[in-house]
């Protein structure tokens, strides 16, 4: 038993407890800088407008829902005379707002943004991996004409940022009256996702061995019913994972929202930057939008984080 | 009666002829196995019988009707592949009841719980049958993998070595239960191998196939007796047949024609020398603990044969020669079947 341990010891495999801390070092390291601004982000919605400018920084601070009040509301600023006959506050964030001598006109857009960017985001992304799926499965199984010539058409349409084609993009859609709508932004996203799904799903779906469809269309399955129950299934960690890509693309998009969308469809990322405040950008109020922008993301990541691991290795190891 | 016939099915993929011109009838209860080397197109025929391959030419009939143009759910057949057989996203359960579920079949959910159990019971995976696929052993892996095909109860079953991937022992125990099982049930199979133990002793008919080419068919014992060519009658026996031109062998009686002899080791004798003329020389002697195979020279041309391990010979040492009934081919490797007494 001791030769064994011992024999691991210097083990070509098995890393050394050094090198174990050396490599947990870098990756907390990592951790730290990339959350470190996110949790900035957090902490400074909690902040009152002067700790938000403050310099130098403040760490510590006496938190206030200020940010996220200012967030969800329109307020129009009254003289304290005004304020004093009205009668006393109903609401915590009314009490709140009335400090600054201001009153609450009425609901801000974000809550319309965030549907939007909801509605946008998961409505591309379940397009752009519908699509991709059936296109990446007929690529894979089925002898099509030109397949090559036609898979690098498809990836040749990310071989440009995606800006470069935003003029054409912007007279089409304005002949078609798409622009600043949800439809519009939906069909754009999932253009520029479709290419990505495919090829991501192709590689999934060429792993997947012919023999489990064709043992189903043997027992008398037709190749639809085939595919839905032999392919998906096993293919769902390679679904997930480009779900998961092309769902943070159209989440973030940032320069077609702000070209295409400026009333009714316009997205979160659009939106954010231009929460003014009184003399200028109100910095918790966007920090907030910002929390809240961030939240479906990171609950999607997570919930599929299994299968995104796993997608990324996939295919690296031959069973 | 259900019987399979192929009528002069052609295939080719691309340049390549995967299926020459091949006819082939299997009876009901028959056990057919192809037998032939990788590539020689075993595979394209159950494919082809399958309906997942379209021949290029030819038809094929099952139960007397044509349905070479139908798709594969329709015929009915069931298919057991040579590896990948199992579903991984489910259970041992699920992948027997698998084809019963085919919305083609509509199979109360009842009867599927008798069906799958019976054939757990059969293959003795019964205590397996909530595992996951993929928590098997390769053994049971291969075992559910016929259950998934023997939970019908179709025209034939179609097997693509469905041995192939597991080990000696593994493979011995699964050709007797194979066998076992397809006495019982009665069934038709069609089994595609090249490993020549699994012909033999399953085999009720072996079709020697090669190039897409069916060579012979006919009875294991006709094919080892009677081979039409040399190559059928390389592919039977252990060690292989000696091949040796007739005129090395000048004093040997032999029919006219005959350009090659086939000497299998039942065919060749050795022993102490004694004025004949057909002196060979030992090589090499392997033990193998009921027999010894002896390897000897004959005038350049390496012989092996089957020697009891209790005759006293060495290596280096002259030994005479004495051939019993070997075949005889002519110059093109068609049998000769005269037999010179």
């Amino acid at each position: 038993m001791s030769a064994i341990a011992k024999s691991n010891a210097h083990s070509i495999v098995e890393a050394s407890p050094r090198a174990k801390a050396i490599a947990g070092t870098i990756v907390i390291l990592y951790a730290v800088i990339s959350i470190l601004p996110l949790l900035w982000i957090v902490a400074t919605a909690f902040k009152s407008q002067s700790d938000a400018i403050a310099y130098p920084p403040k760490v510590f601070f006496q938190p206030t829902l200020e940010g996220y009040v200012n967030l969800f509301t329109m307020r129009t600023r009254q003289t304290p005379d005004f304020i004093a006959k009205l009668p006393p506050p109903t609401t915590w964030y009314d009490k709140l707002v009335r400090q600054h001598d201001m009153v609450i006109a009425g609901p801000s857009k974000v809550v319309p943004r965030f549907i939007n960017s909801l509605i946008i985001g998961f409505g591309s992304t379940f397009l752009a991996v519908f699509l991709g799926t059936l296109a990446a499965y007929a690529f894979s199984r089925f002898r099509i004409p030109l397949a090559d010539d036609l898979l690098f058409f498809i990836l040749s349409t990310r071989m440009m940022p995606p800006v470069a084609v935003a003029i054409p993009i912007y007279l089409m859609y304005r002949q078609l009256n798409l622009t600043d709508t949800r439809l519009g932004m939906i069909l754009l996203y999932t253009a520029v996702n479709v290419s990505l799904a495919v090829w991501l799903l192709k590689g999934f779906i060429d792993e997947i061995p012919r023999e489990y469809e064709e043992a189903a269309l043997v027992d008398g399955y037709t190749r639809l019913q085939a595919l839905r129950k032999v392919v998906l299934p096993q293919a769902v960690t390679g679904i997930a994972a480009t779900a998961i890509f092309c769902l943070i693309f159209s989440w973030n998009e940032y320069a077609f929202a702000v070209l295409l969308t400026s009333g009714e469809a316009q997205t979160m990322p659009p939106f954010i930057p231009f929460i003014i405040g009184e003399g200028g950008q109100d910095w918790p109020a966007v920090a907030a939008a910002t929390t809240l922008f961030v939240m479906p993301i990171v609950l999607f990541t997570v919930l599929l984080r299994k299968h995104l691991l796993r997608g990324i290795t996939f295919g690296a190891v031959r069973k | 009666m259900t019987d399979v016939v192929l009528r002069n099915i052609s295939k080719r993929f691309g340049s390549v002829e995967a299926v020459r011109d091949l006819s082939l009838s299997v009876n009901d209860g028959e056990f057919v196995v192809l037998l032939g080397p990788s590539g020689a197109g075993k595979t394209t025929t159950l494919r082809l019988i399958a309906g997942l391959e379209q021949p290029d030419s030819g038809s094929v009939l099952i139960d007397g009707e044509d349905v070479t143009r139908d798709p594969p759910g329709t015929r009915d057949i069931a298919f057991v592949f040579q590896q990948y057989s199992l579903y991984p996203h489910l259970s041992v359960y699920d992948n027997l009841a698998f084809p019963l579920r085919s919305p083609a079949r509509r199979v109360p959910e009842r009867l599927i719980k008798k069906r799958v159990e019976q054939t757990a019971e059969l293959l003795h995976v019964s205590s397996k049958l909530k595992n996951s696929a993929t928590r098997l052993s390769g053994g049971e892996m291969q075992r559910v993998a016929i259950g998934r095909a023997l939970v019908r109860d179709p025209a034939i079953y179609l097997m693509d070595e469905p041995l192939s991937s597991l080990d000696a022992k593994l493979r011995a125990e699964l050709r007797l239960e194979l066998k076992r099982i397809q006495i019982e049930l009665g069934a038709t199979i069609l089994y595609v191998t090249h490993d020549q133990v699994e012909a033999m002793t399953m085999a009720s008919r072996i079709g020697v196939i090669r190039d897409g080419k069916l060579l012979q068919l006919g009875s294991p014992r006709e094919i080892y007796e009677n081979p039409a060519d040399s190559y059928v009658a390389s592919r039977l026996g252990t060690p292989p047949i000696n091949f040796l031109p007739a005129h090395l062998v000048p004093d040997v009686a032999m029919p006219d024609g005959t350009e090659m002899l086939g000497i299998r080791t039942e065919h060749l004798e050795i022993g102490k020398r004694n004025g004949g003329t057909l002196v060979g020389r030992v090589h090499r002697v392997e033990h193998l603990g009921e027999q010894n195979h002896v390897h000897l020279e004959y005038k350049g041309k390496m012989l092996v044969t089957l020697a009891d391990p209790h005759q006293p010979v060495d290596a280096g040492e002259d030994v005479e020669l004495r051939l019993k009934h070997p075949l005889y081919f002519d110059a093109a490797g068609r049998r000769i079947p005269a037999v010179i007494q």
